[in-house]
Order: structure tokens, then C-alpha cells, then sequence
């Protein structure tokens, strides 16, 4: 598909969005670990366990392959009508109790089912990956202006054990997108699991900083109830410690293995939503502001779709508050899949950086000193293509 | 007192009613905002950005 609706060219009476009724495409997702158990219940075939995990690796890459890329936009007059649609919020708070439900019961069959190591593997990394969902659900509803809608994002990130994430991704983040002291930012030639590294307990410490620094204005302790990250928290303790009390510690390697994929999940979408990209300096010394073209964008369809349009991320920053619904295909650099598959090729570092860096490059009419490059590497990167080190 | 608006996404900052969220009091002079203080609501725009709301 390659036509696009750009403003102006149907009214907005007209408009009707095609994609309204596959907004329910993420609620099946979060609670596809739930399926699975009970498919494998009625029919005594252990690869239902697999469920989540073969949807997210194989599936949806296939999918959006066959699918393929959707550029459509909603005209520009047609975006406040979209945007005050009750329904489109609907359905993503209906998502905060799938959440919920799937992390417990997955909790419950991996402590009681006997399921031998196969399929107890199967269901966490099926539970990681809709804490990753439960991720963008948080990342989705914690822009928004409401004080109802942050608190429901702390309430959805207590699943994911994230509860920091509002403060680091809307005050950290969004500020320091695509610079390099951004931690969750990742420079051209450093790898995934570098990245990763460097980004989750960085994140922590600029939410932890940020969150005290506002509570200091308020003359509170960062100790205090009103610390909206160790709220979230507190959520999370009683969710995992009433399983650990109820189901023993035959659930140590199920917590430890969601928690840690599921922010894997988080770190890897940062990973390639920047990569190598850069914000360039005014002549006053500050940096210019955040543009689309300082996000990867990727329009495939049914990703799209299963992540509440996340993948239209270039939009995303250039206007952060705006809803799911009205995210809109911008001119911006394109990655070459939709998130599942570019999740796996970022898990093999010399594959990503085959495809990606040429990508980088061109961004940049080929010019390496305007991209941000990891700085152990500057040296040797500055002298592959082709510029003067310092420069 | 004045107000002051995000150009990004029209947050306002309103001297009379402050941000006690943000943890400036009603009352809270524009003036007295830190300068590395950004929108609380995209974070895209700083202070220095922020427009005075005429009328």
C-alpha cells in the first residue's frame, strides 16, 4: 500500500478510520499466555506454552511481510474528532486487567501444572513479552495530560516491575532524545547488549534523580508516599510477593526471567527506535528541537496494530501527547520491518549493523560527524568513513 | 500574574494557580521557574520556549 490521505484531501465528516476495529488486536495479545495455558489444558499439546512467543518471533514477522507497510493518514481536520473518541481509550485501559490476570495466572500453571522446564520456559517468555506490552500500554496512557490517566499508568507498569518508567521516558527521554548523554538513546556501533547496559540502570537513575529533584520543589523527602515511582512499586511487591507466598519458590526463575525479557522488550524498542541518530546544535549551543526525523519509523501494518501504533514513533516525539489513533506516518527515516522482526536482528549485532548502519548514513547524505556514534568506537568509525578524527 | 504556554502542545503555565505537581505553589512567579525546566507534558519544548499568553 503505498497511496497516503494527506490533509485536505477528504473531509472530515468523511473519514473513516479502516483501522478502528483492529484496535483489538492488543487485547488478544495481552492475554494470549492465558490462551495457550487453556489450549494446552483441552488438548494435552505442550507447544500451546509457546503461544506468545511464536505469535511475537514468527508470526507477526511473517505477517507483516505478507501484510506488508500502510501509509494511510487521518486528515489533519479529522484528528481532534479521533482523538476525543471514548472508544479508542476504551479499549486501552480494558488492557490494564488482561495485564494483570495473564501475569497471575501464568504464575499460577507454571507453579502447579507440572510442566516440566519446556513449557514453564514458554509461558514466562510468553508473560515477558506482554509485560513488554504492558510497557507500551504505560507508555501510551503516561503522555497523556489527565492526572486519572498517570495514575493508570503506574497502576498497568506494576506489572513489568517499571514503575519508574513515566518519570524516565516523559521527563528524561522525551528531553534528551537522540543526544548523545541520552541513555535510552543508542549510538551508531554500539550493540544491543551494550545498550542495554547502559540503559536500564541509567534510566533508573534519571527517573530516581528527576522524581527528587520535583519532590525537593515540594519540600518532601524522595522517601516520601508521594514518590510516584516507589507507588508503583509497592504495586508490584504485593502482586510478585502474594504469588510467592501462595506458590513458593518454584516461581524465582518465572519472576526473574518475565522481569528481566520484559525489560529487554523495553530496552530493545529503545535500541531501534534511534539508533545511530542525532540531534544537531543550534548556534546557540542547545540542541535543535526533536523532529521526526530523529525517530525510526516503521508503518508495517499488523506490528502497528499489536502495539497501539508505537511503531509510528517519529511522529510520537515530534508530538508527544498525541493519542494512538491519530499517530501519523511522517517523513522519516524507515526501518526495514516492523519491531518483531527487528528485535531479532538487533539480538545479533553484526546482522543489525549489516543493514542498519548504511541506513544511518543515508540519513545523513553519508556525512559520519553529524551521527551519534558511540564514543569507544568514534576513533575507528570517524576513519571507516571517511573523516578526519575531531572533526 | 501571567500565563505562559507550551508552544509544542499548549500546556499552560498559569502564575495564579502554579503547578503544585511540579511542585511550584500557586503563586509561583514565571520568573522564578528553574531554567532547565522543560514541559511536564512532552518535554519536547523548554522554559526559554514558552510563550506569554496575551489577553
Amino acid at each position: 500500500m503505498s497511496h497516503s490521505e494527506t490533509a485536505g484531501e477528504a473531509p472530515a465528516n468523511a473519514y473513516h478510520d479502516q483501522k478502528r476495529h483492529w484496535w483489538w488486536l492488543p487485547l488478544f495479545v495481552a492475554i494470549s499466555p492465558v490462551l495457550g495455558i487453556w489450549l494446552q489444558a483441552m488438548t494435552g499439546q505442550g507447544v500451546w506454552l509457546w503461544f506468545t512467543p511464536i505469535l511475537w518471533y514468527v508470526a507477526l514477522p511473517v505477517a507483516d511481510w505478507i501484510v506488508g507497510r500502510d501509509e494511510r493518514n487521518p486528515p489533519d481536520a479529522a484528528v481532534p474528532t479521533l482523538e476525543d473518541d471514548n472508544y479508542y481509550r476504551f479499549l486501552v485501559y480494558s488492557t490494564i486487567p488482561l495485564f494483570f490476570i495473564t501475569w497471575i495466572v501464568a504464575a499460577w500453571a507454571v507453579a502447579t501444572q507440572g510442566y516440566g522446564w519446556v513449557g514453564y520456559l514458554g509461558v514466562t517468555i510468553g508473560v515477558a513479552l506482554t509485560n513488554g506490552l504492558a510497557l507500551v500500554v504505560g507508555h501510551e496512557i503516561g503522555h497523556k495530560k489527565e492526572r486519572y490517566q498517570k495514575r493508570l499508568a503506574q497502576i498497568v507498569l506494576a506489572v513489568p516491575a517499571y514503575g519508574h518508567f513515566s518519570a524516565e521516558h516523559n521527563r528524561g527521554h522525551h528531553k534528551d532524545v537522540a543526544t548523545p548523554g541520552d541513555p535510552a538513546s543508542a549510538r551508531f556501533g554500539e550493540s544491543l547488549y551494550a545498550f542495554v547496559l547502559r540503559e536500564i540502570p541509567g534510566a533508573l537513575g534519571r527517573a530516581w534523580a528527576d522524581e527528587k529533584t520535583r519532590l525537593a520543589r515540594q519540600n518532601k523527602s524522595v522517601w516520601s508516599t508521594s514518590n510516584e515511582l516507589l507507588q508503583s512499586f509497592a504495586i508490584t511487591a504485593v502482586l510478585y510477593g502474594t504469588a510467592l507466598l501462595l506458590w513458593g519458590w518454584v516461581l524465582i526463575p518465572f519472576i526473574i526471567i518475565s522481569t528481566f525479557w520484559g525489560w529487554q522488550f523495553l530496552s530493545t524498542s529503545n535500541y531501534i527506535e534511534h539508533y545511530g541518530l542525532l540531534r544537531q546544535k543550534t548556534e546557540t549551543g542547545r540542541y535543535e528541537r526533536c523532529k521526526a526525523e530523529h525517530s525510526w519509523n516503521a508503518d508495517h501494518l499488523v506490528s502497528n496494530l499489536m502495539l497501539f501504533h508505537l511503531q509510528r514513533h517519529s511522529d510520537h516525539h515530534a508530538r508527544p501527547t498525541r493519542c494512538y489513533q491519530a499517530l501519523r506516518s511522517d517523513k522519516a527515516p524507515e526501518l526495514p520491518s516492523g519491531y518483531p522482526l527487528c528485535f531479532t536482528l538487533a539480538y545479533i549485532p553484526p546482522l543489525w549493523r549489516a543493514i542498519m548502519d548504511k541506513r544511518v548514513l543515508e540519513v545523513y547524505d553519508g556525512d559520519i560527524t553529524r551521527v551519534n556514534i558511540q564514543p569507544s568506537k568514534r576513533q575507528a568509525i570517524l576513519a571507516r568513513h571517511g573523516a578526519a578524527y575531531g572533526a | 500574574m501571567s500565563r505562559y504556554r507550551c508552544p509544542g502542545c499548549d500546556y499552560e503555565y498559569d502564575e495564579q494557580q502554579g503547578d503544585p505537581h511540579e511542585g511550584f505553589a500557586a503563586g509561583t512567579l514565571w520568573a522564578d521557574i528553574p531554567d532547565d525546566w522543560s514541559c511536564p507534558d512532552c518535554a519536547v519544548r523548554d522554559k526559554e520556549d514558552f510563550e506569554k499568553v496575551v489577553g
